[in-house]
């Protein structure tokens, strides 16, 4: 299946990765191949076969609704870049940037 | 209120994001408590540190199945998790674990009653679980973005309607009435100014007798009934001026601003809502046994609908007030409150919808709240129907009970409120009243038969209102034959 320079582009936007321009054949390449892979996948017949969201044949266990975690705000801020009055500090972030 | 041109129809699907009432968070033992210092209730899994996993809350669980069936709906199991992958700073792992395929609650509806008195069946296509972002705050913090994680992880459940609404009336009491079942249900608090209900809009239109959708815009960000009325009629109003103009829709999502009473573009981007969903693998698929179901349900409390047809079948209400009263779970008590103490029914609710409500407002109060208990205001019915105290003065002993919190008995006796029952009173007050108006009985008895009101009035006058009037009309009759 041949992807587009304009798809692989979108690929990398959704995935945060910054590509130069002279990765794009050999990166085109073999994500066609993983493509022609699951193409080869969706040919399998599975009308019969119950969609399966674990490999594991087990159930999830729950916990009860209790609070078992106190505030440990100081030790987990210890190794954050940036603080400030309790709140991380990231890069400024401006709704509907992206 | 609806006014726009007849020959479009709009089609409106709503989005409501409920916070679940749980103790501690979906995922992990964190409190969920709202008004936290930031960060003191983000642990390391709300955080996303490395080689943490996710535990589920099993109340969480119970809570859904609930819902499930107050919305007629299936309860899937196994039900499973998946991965709705974005990146935004309040969101750690770069992911929110959410349902996709297997969504617990699916293909249900909720009848919702229209102003007109009819009805309308709205189908609901899910139900899902997920977990809530942290809160993002761009208040200047020397050039950056402050991340509060205390909301990270909150468990929310996300009912999705069909899109059959059609009107911004129709949307409202749809989501009137999934407030009415959550905080039924106990689930929810269903703040929608704190944001522990919310609400999104899918709204197109279409010429009518089409069968084809038009594109949807998206509107987010409405945290009360009435704007999410004013958003719809305003969206809906937007694309048909839009569309007669000879332009096209664009499928966007929207912000709504109360402050203008518009909505804005605020997402644009074709591919900004390309979540690439995938199964959750850090979780199991969950099964619900059918124990686990039964029990569950036997908890459900009597629902609102339930509770309005009981009210019309016990009590002899009208449809009308028995939905009033039904809407809210707390004023349903209470009025059954002040049935079971004054056995009058008709009389109770006519007062919790009158002064009571009346003062609620005023000084915006809960009903929960009210400065006179149900079992006060029983009392204060009782007295009435034991002619204590006539229906007028009633009105004046409530605004005193309301005001001094003093008991009904007391008041009355305090304030020398009685009805004048004692006939030889009530006599010797008609016969002063006839004495002192000898002109207005000299044309009563030529025939002016319109005065008898006037002798009626003079007497409760005399009484200060405290006489009784079917007492005194009784009495007057026979006097002015004399």
């Amino acid at each position: 299946m041949a992807l587009s320079d304009k798809e692989l582009n979108e690929i990398a936007y959704l995935a945060r990765i910054n590509i130069d321009k002279d990765s794009f054949p050999s990166l085109k390449g073999e994500l066609e191949q993983i493509l022609d892979l699951f193409e080869k996948l969706n040919s399998a017949e599975t009308n019969e076969v119950e969609a399966m969201s674990h490999p594991l044949n087990l159930s999830q266990p729950t916990r009860p609704d209790e609070v078992t975690e106190e505030d440990q705000r100081e030790k987990l801020q210890e190794t954050a870049p940036s603080v400030q009055s309790g709140l991380f500090l990231v890069p400024k972030v401006i709704e509907g940037e992206n | 209120m609806t006014v726009f041109n007849e020959s479009w129809e709009a089609v409106i699907g709503l989005e409501i994001h409920v916070q679940l009432a749980t103790n501690s968070k979906l995922f992990s033992g964190a409190s969920t408590n709202f008004g936290a210092l930031p960060n003191t209730q983000a642990c390391n899994i709300d955080l996303a540190m490395p080689g943490v996993l996710p535990v589920l809350n099993e109340e969480v669980l119970k809570m859904a199945v609930k819902l499930g069936k107050a919305l007629n709906a299936n309860i899937n199991s196994p039900t499973s998790f998946a991965r709705k992958n974005y990146f935004y700073p309040d969101l750690p792992k770069g992911y929110q674990i959410s349902q996709m395929d297997k969504p617990i609650v699916e293909d249900g509806f909720l009848d919702i009653e229209l102003e007109d008195g009819s009805s309308k069946r709205i189908g609901i296509t899910r139900a899902h679980l997920e977990e809530d972002a942290g809160k993002s705050l761009h208040e200047d913090f020397e050039g950056k973005s402050g991340i509060d994680l205390n909301r990270s992880g909150t468990p929310l459940i996300e009912i999705v309607s069909e899109p059959e609404i059609n009107s911004p009336e129709e949307a409202v009491a749809y989501l009137k009435s999934i407030h009415s079942i959550i905080r039924y249900l106990e689930i929810s608090d269903g703040n929608m100014a704190e944001g522990s209900m919310r609400c999104d809009a899918n709204v197109s239109v279409r010429k009518v007798g089409s069968e084809e959708l038009g594109t949807r815009t998206e509107t987010k960000n409405v945290n009360s009934f009435r704007f999410v009325e004013k958003a719809i009629q305003y969206e809906i109003e937007r694309q048909i001026s839009e569309i007669e103009s000879g332009n096209t829709i664009t499928q966007e999502t929207r912000l709504y601003d109360s402050q203008v009473n518009t909505t804005r573009p605020m997402r644009t981007k074709e591919y900004a809502n390309d979540y690439r969903y995938f199964p959750e693998p850090d979780l199991l698929p969950v099964v619900l046994e059918d124990s686990f179901i039964e029990k569950t349900l036997e908890q459900m409390p009597e629902m609102p609908n339930e509770k309005k047809l009981r009210f019309v079948n016990e009590y002899d209400l009208s449809e009308y007030d028995a939905s009033l009263l039904a809407a809210d779970r707390d004023l349903a008590n209470y009025f059954e409150e002040v049935t079971g103490e004054s056995k009058s029914a008709k009389l109770s609710a006519n007062w919790i919808m009158g002064e009571l409500s009346a003062e609620l407002n005023k000084e915006n109060l809960h009903i929960l709240n009210s400065k006179i208990s149900a079992k006060q205001l029983g009392q204060l019915i009782n007295r009435i129907e034991d002619s204590t105290i006539s229906g007028k003065i009633a009105k004046d002993v409530f605004e005193k009970m309301w005001s001094s919190g003093n008991e009904v008995d007391d008041i009355i006796e305090k304030e020398g409120m009685q009805q004048v029952t004692d006939l030889s009173e009530i006599e010797s007050m008609v016969s002063k009243v006839i004495d002192e108006n000898p002109d207005q009985l000299k044309q009563y008895l030529s025939g002016k038969d319109r005065l008898f009101g006037f002798f009626v009035g003079q007497v409760m006058k005399e009484s200060q209102g405290k006489a009784n009037p079917a007492q005194v009309n009784e009495i007057l009759k026979e006097k002015l034959k004399e």
